[in-house]
């Protein structure tokens, strides 16, 4: 059971398992152990981000390619429903015509980046999504009456969603289910055409790969599987815009979670993505209590003070990277 | 002369002006090894990659079993039965040593586009691999991280990817290259092999005038690009043009 759970992809290391052991158990009881709006929000976006980050994993850890779209698919989910949302008002109707819509458009732009520029080098197709991205984000901006422009669009959603718990464990619920998935693809026949392609795609194309195939369908599954996140983040904020999914930020801070939890092992994703959105929403709080702490002292207060947070968050990543370069995940693993 | 199954006519390519193999026709036939030999830069190993679909000839044509395959692709090449190994160790690195191997095993049956079964669940790809493992002697490295293995471990396990993928042609391109004395043996006695099954097209290209001589049922000379020499071991290795052109002796010396 556990083992086709986990498609035979075990954490393999005692420390990584009780970490992933813990996390879901805090997810899982986030509503009871952690009251409060604002832990709840975090362990929502906690449960978004570990779809979108692993998702993205997919295609940087697995497949090594570079993509800058991730965040225009994560926004097209979220935009898919907040326009059904907010023009067709709040009816399970509207908002599955709102995500299905988004899926659709998501496959159709992945496959099209994937087969025009996936047949030549990596860069292209960097380059490429990097372009894409950019034309969705002023569209979004600039299409006000449809999209809000930059003020983005809050709705309200059919009454059963509306009661936080519940759409608290759709958003857990169904981003496990597909943390799981993506797990069961990185292990299939196909998965390991992936790593195949990442090690030596010459090799690859040689023993009978056709290399744009699989790039591609793994960079349509990895859209896919932003798109519902971007569906499940405006489900739980009941609010999309330009900043919640569509921002370059979020790009990077993708980037910055896959690395941190280790590329190509998907575990690193939940990992990555706990720790950044944990750090980004208490390392502020706990500045304030150390900076308080160590008032009258010279200098100690003024470095901790919590606006410096952004500074000391860097200081983090850098540490992780320089120790950890194949990731926690990596390391953990030795 | 059985039906070829793989032929050449008049390839050629040209990089800028220079023309690097320059209209060989030659056809293989079934059951037999033919070495291909040459002076470094004559040709040889861009001769195999137009072959095997590396490159795309500037002209001529490649055909397999009667049908031509220029315009076809390296992994259409390989479904169709051409199969290659390189000169150049050339592997997954940071996979391990089955993987790799099945990885060529899971190509042949049709199955990389499997996106939903386990990996590890495939019994019968798993066992074919390990009997190919088996076969050049690396049973039991079976999970060791490629990148690890000592360079005559990962020339076998070269030769193993391409057993793998049970072609009808065979293109080993210096198979023993930086092999110690006793590991040769293994993989001279697999192609031995390969070719006394009868029905399988073995290309070679090799450097040690030994090998080829006690493996090779006929032997064509590259110079410059151009095919220059064809036919019996003996009689080619004794022509004035291979005595001056390969082993750099004046033909009247």
């Amino acid at each position: 059971m556990l083992f086709r759970l986990l498609s035979g992809d075990f954490p393999r290391s005692r420390a990584l398992t009780v970490v992933l052991i813990a996390i879901l158990a805090g997810l899982a009881l986030a509503p009871f152990i952690f009251p409060g709006t604002r832990s709840l929000n975090v362990a929502a976006k906690v449960a978004v981000f570990v779809l979108l980050v692993a998702s993205y994993d997919l295609l940087l850890g697995y497949t090594g390619i570079v993509s800058f779209a991730h965040t225009m698919f994560f926004g097209i989910g979220g935009y898919g429903v907040g326009i059904a949302m907010a023009k067709m008002g709040a009816s399970w109707g509207a908002l599955a015509l709102g995500i299905f819509a988004a899926l659709a458009l998501s496959l159709a732009i992945a496959l099209a980046i994937g087969l025009l520029s996936l047949r030549v080098r990596a860069i292209f197709f960097a380059m490429i999504t990097l372009a894409v991205a950019s034309f969705f984000q002023i569209l979004a901006s600039q299409m006000s009456p449809v999209t809000g422009g930059e003020d983005g669009l809050s709705f309200r959603l059919p009454e059963l969603l509306r009661e936080r718990l519940v759409a608290y464990y759709v958003v857990l619920g169904v981003a496990l289910a597909l943390f799981l998935a993506l797990l069961r693809v990185v292990n299939s026949p196909f998965g390991r055409v992936l790593l195949a392609i990442r090690e030596n795609e010459f090799r690859a194309e040689a023993i009978g790969y056709r290399l744009v195939n699989y790039r591609t369908v793994a960079n349509c599954l990895a859209a896919l599987g932003a798109t519902v996140a971007g569906v499940l983040y405006a489900i739980w904020l009941r609010y999309t815009g330009p900043d919640t999914t569509l921002s370059f930020n979020i790009m990077i801070d993708i980037l910055l979670m896959v690395v941190i939890g280790g590329m190509g092992t998907m575990y690193g994703a939940v990992l990555g993505a706990t720790l950044f959105v944990v750090a980004q929403n208490y390392l502020q709080d706990l500045m304030k209590l150390a900076s308080g702490s160590l008032e009258g002292l010279p200098l100690l207060p003024a470095l901790l003070h919590p606006d410096r947070w952004l500074l000391w968050l860097g200081v983090l990543f850098i540490l992780c990277v320089y120790y950890f370069p194949a990731g926690i995940v990596g390391r953990l693993r030795r | 002369m059985a039906h070829p199954v793989l032929e050449t006519h008049g390839l050629t390519i040209r990089f800028g002006g220079h023309v690097a193999v320059n209209g060989v026709s030659c056809a293989f036939a079934p059951g037999t090894l033919t070495a291909i030999v040459g002076p470094n830069g004559a040709g040889k190993t861009t001769y195999f990659n137009l072959i095997s679909g590396q490159l795309k000839a500037s002209a001529g044509r490649v055909s397999l079993f009667g049908e031509d395959v220029t315009r076809l692709s390296a992994p259409q090449r390989t479904h169709r039965g051409i199969g290659r190994a390189f000169q150049l160790t050339n592997l997954f690195p940071r996979l391990t040593v089955l993987e790799n191997v099945r990885l060529a095993v899971q190509s042949r049956a049709g199955r990389g586009r499997d996106l939903w079964s386990m990996w590890g669940q495939h019994v019968e790809l798993i066992e074919k691999a390990e009997h190919t493992l088996h076969r050049v002697g690396m049973a039991g490295r079976r999970d060791t991280i490629v990148s690890a293995l000592p360079h005559g471990d990962q020339r076998k396990l070269e030769v193993a990817i391409l057993l793998a993928l049970e072609p009808d042609v065979f293109m080993f391109d210096e198979p023993t290259a930086g092999m110690s004395v006793d590991e040769v043996p293994v993989i001279l006695e697999l192609i031995e092999h390969i070719k006394a099954l009868g029905d399988k097209t073995v290309l070679l290209v090799e450097h040690k005038m030994d090998v080829v001589q006690s493996l090779a049922d006929r032997i064509i000379v590259l110079h410059q690009g151009e095919l220059v020499a064809d036919g019996d071991p003996a009689s080619v290795i004794a022509s004035p043009i291979v005595q001056e052109a390969y082993l750099g002796v004046a033909a009247h010396a």
